[in-house]
């Protein structure tokens, strides 16, 4: 730091809890991006009230051609706008921030969000204007506007660059020695989740320019084709979010409880994993295509091992077995689960990625893993089990951890005291809740056979009549109850955020006499290194809460899976 | 082995920290892995002793040929109409089409229960979904493919073949139907 220029130095500033030196360009690139993250989470949410409205068959708002554009919206906003951003954000962290760099080529970190939002905003005027109502997988030979294509591009482009600057900080912190040993865990996480990132944007540059040079007549594009590759894009940018939303858990665990890294070597080598084992992710969405043979699917599926479901499997155990330890290093010693009961439950950011945990395991690697089984996915294969599967990974899990996350980085980023403080520690669990009875009621729906992506399941003006088993309707009332009960749990994170940002109370860790608006792991930060006697005493005792946990967790997996191999078994002979 | 130190997932880890995971750890991602494993087993497995794959028969077709593979099955056995769909009521073991358009299903089948048909489906559009309901067996529909699917009903009734993947604005109207001697 001695020889840094004094231009350069002006850029930084000490964070006063974390003691973590935070350049300028960094900080102000991170915000820009959190706040269009939300502004498209807003655009989505705006879309999901019109979605679950109309197919809640009984209040049924919007007609057939509003319908399917909302649901365009949703699924672009949601899926692709907001948690990428939302991840570029991440990324701004985990690189110059957590390793004290200064961000390399800030230029480029602007350009590329220029890039990014012009590119959202193009793709959305399309989707808005009626000429894109294609949905989310644009599935040719359905045509949007040439433009869509094109917006998406650009945004992919800027998302691409971010990912460089990524790498690129990485290597001027190791090279100016910013920090000493290893970079952290978290940014490791993040290191893998923008190596995918790599992997995803090449698969969508790879589909969206020729769709684009298709939507303009000049050249052919086999629909199967598009879907193998497309679904390398989509399938892969799930494991962007996959590895964006570990590392939160383990960075929300280190803030808000003190919760250690059991083994670092265990930790990586599952991030490492899922760089290893995902870039065919794709032949889960062609289980039941006409395309590819049965050894095609079943090896592209699980490479024989599964070893990207091992590595969640792995996070599962590491990640609440270092919020054991971290609290019985603090203290929390009696019985199996003192620790647990201890924790910090009114504190959104352990609350809400405590449930982000739970959500994505128990329902969303449970459903995924089964669903994307090469048989069972024939009594699965785009009825609604499959957007509830995705509500409970990307919604319950990464959208959950994302929230969680941003009760932290309001006061240590944009150093503002969170408002609605009351509001704020019920939030994430109205939007976990939510989601889980929205999810569940959908998962069930599906089982019974009910369709996604469809206007209405009564099928008004059809040729001949479809009855779906009375229990339907049951789950289509919930369905809207928890869909409702979500969307206030996310207006009520977009409002918490932007009065936050823009009206916000500053923070000044000095003015503790009042804690309100501000997490406790902010106002004090919990031991981040322990030594000595107790941490040999702790690894000793081990972690047998988590034990007992994720004992629960596998025998419910293993119920689950094998009820529908029971439940395909009863359907017609087909092969 | 124990590591006397412990650090958070922010904290940079310094010195040699690749050592032996501990006992419950290393115990967890065994009883996983074989989980994994059998994950995987099962799907082979099936296809040995499981009555329901999506193998099936595949290959390439250009939508005007199936089309006229489609005329010609109905032209052959049609026995019927049914609200201005044909009906067509194929021998057992015989091969079977089923065409998907924008927005119908084309023709509806009669089956016999207990006997296997070849059932050919594709598309002449857009993508579409094959839902056959309530039995809930989803299949999906590609324009340039034909899948030819071994199936043997196991019930009699009336069934309905319900559009799964989206395929424009009238997408909800396509209901097909099946009958089951």
């Amino acid at each position: 730091m001695s020889a840094m220029a004094p231009a350069l130095a002006a850029r930084f500033r000490t964070c006063e809890v974390t003691g973590l030196k935070v350049d300028w360009h960094a900080e102000t690139l991170l915000k820009v991006n959190a706040v269009v993250a939300v502004v498209n989470f807003l655009i989505g949410i705006i879309a999901a009230f019109g979605i679950v409205m109309t197919r809640w068959q009984a209040v049924h708002l919007l007609p057939a051609d509003l319908f399917y554009r909302f649901l365009t919206l949703h699924g672009l906003n949601m899926l692709i706008f907001f948690i990428i951003f939302f991840e570029m954000a991440i990324l701004y962290f985990a690189g110059p921030i957590l390793l004290k760099s200064r961000l390399p080529a800030p230029k480029v970190g602007w350009a590329a969000f220029g890039l990014m939002t012009l590119g959202m905003v193009v793709t959305n005027t399309m989707v808005l204007q009626g000429k894109a109502d294609v949905l989310f997988t644009s599935y040719p030979p359905l045509r949007a506007d040439p433009l869509y294509y094109l917006g998406i591009i650009l945004f992919a482009v800027g998302a691409l660059a971010v990912t460089c600057l990524f790498f690129a900080t990485l290597v001027v912190a190791k090279r100016e020695r910013t920090y000493e040993g290893s970079i952290p865990l978290v940014s490791f996480g993040a290191l893998t989740a923008a190596i995918i990132a790599v992997i995803t944007l090449l698969h969508g540059a790879v589909i969206y320019i020729p769709t684009l040079l298709w939507s303009l007549d000049l050249m052919h594009v086999d629909p199967e084709v598009y879907r193998m590759v497309w679904w390398g894009l989509g399938h892969s940018s799930q494991q962007i979010n996959v590895a964006a939303q570990v590392s939160v858990w383990y960075l929300l665990a280190a803030l808000t409880v003190g919760g250690v890294v059991v083994s670092e070597k265990v930790s990586r080598m599952a991030f490492a994993l899922y760089i290893l084992f995902i870039s065919m992710a794709s032949a889960h969405h062609l289980l039941v295509d006409p395309g590819m043979g049965p050894a095609w699917k079943i090896w592209n599926t699980s490479y024989a091992m599964y070893l990207a479901v091992l590595a969640s499997m792995v996070h599962g155990f590491t990640v609440p077995a270092g919020i054991e330890m971290g609290q019985r290093l603090r203290g929390y010693t009696r019985g199996t689960f003192e620790w647990l009961k201890k924790a910090p439950w009114g504190d959104p950011g352990f609350s809400g990625a405590a449930m982000s945990v739970v959500i994505f395991g128990f329902l969303g690697g449970v459903t995924g893993v089964t669903i994307g089984t090469e048989q069972i996915n024939i009594i699965a294969h785009n009825t609604l089990r499959v957007p509830g599967h995705f509500h409970t990974t990307v919604v319950g899990g990464t959208a959950l951890a994302f929230m969680a996350v941003t009760y932290y980085v309001l006061p240590l980023i944009f150093r503002k005291r969170v408002a609605f403080w009351g509001l704020a520690k019920l939030q994430p669990y109205i939007f976990g809740i939510g989601i889980v009875i929205l999810a569940m009621s959908m998962i069930f729906q599906g089982i019974f056979g009910v369709p996604r992506r469809n206007w209405d399941i009564s099928a008004t003006g059809a040729p001949f009549q479809i009855e779906y088993h009375p229990v339907v309707q049951l789950f289509q009332a919930t369905m809207g109850i928890g869909g409702l009960l979500a969307i206030l749990g996310g207006l009520a994170y977009i409002l918490i955020a932007v009065v936050t940002v823009f009206f916000g109370r500053p923070f000044r860790l000095a003015d503790s006499h009042d804690p309100s608006g501000v997490p406790p792991g902010v106002w004090k930060l919990p031991a981040q290194m322990h030594q000595g006697a107790a941490v040999t005493e702790a690894h000793r005792t081990g972690t047998r809460g988590t034990v007992i946990l994720v004992g629960i967790f596998l025998a419910c997996f293993i119920l689950y899976y094998f009820a529908n191999w029971k439940m395909l078994s009863f359907a017609w002979k087909v092969g | 082995m124990e590591s006397n130190e412990a650090h958070s997932a922010i904290v940079s880890p310094t010195g040699t920290w690749w050592l032996p995971a501990g006992k419950q750890e290393t115990m967890w991602v065994g009883i996983a892995f074989v989980w994994c494993l059998i994950l995987f087993a099962m799907m082979p497995f099936w296809h040995f002793r499981g009555g329901q794959n999506p193998s099936g028969v595949r290959s390439r077709v250009a939508p005007s040929e199936f089309a006229a593979r489609v005329e010609k099955f109905i032209s052959d056995y049609k026995v019927g109409e049914d609200n201005g769909v044909p009906v067509v009521a194929p021998p057992a073991g015989s091969d079977i089409y089923l065409m998907a358009q924008m927005w119908r299903w084309y023709p509806v089948l009669r089956l016999k229960q207990g006997v296997h048909y070849t059932l050919h489906l594709s598309s002449v559009d857009v993508n579409h979904g094959f839902s056959l309901h309530p039995v809930n067996l989803n299949f999906q529909v590609v324009p340039g493919y034909d899948y030819g699917l071994k199936i043997v009903p196991n019930k009699s009734g009336d069934f309905r073949i319900i559009c799964n993947e989206f395929c424009g604005i009238a997408h909800h109207t396509m209901v097909g139907k099946v009958v089951v001697e």
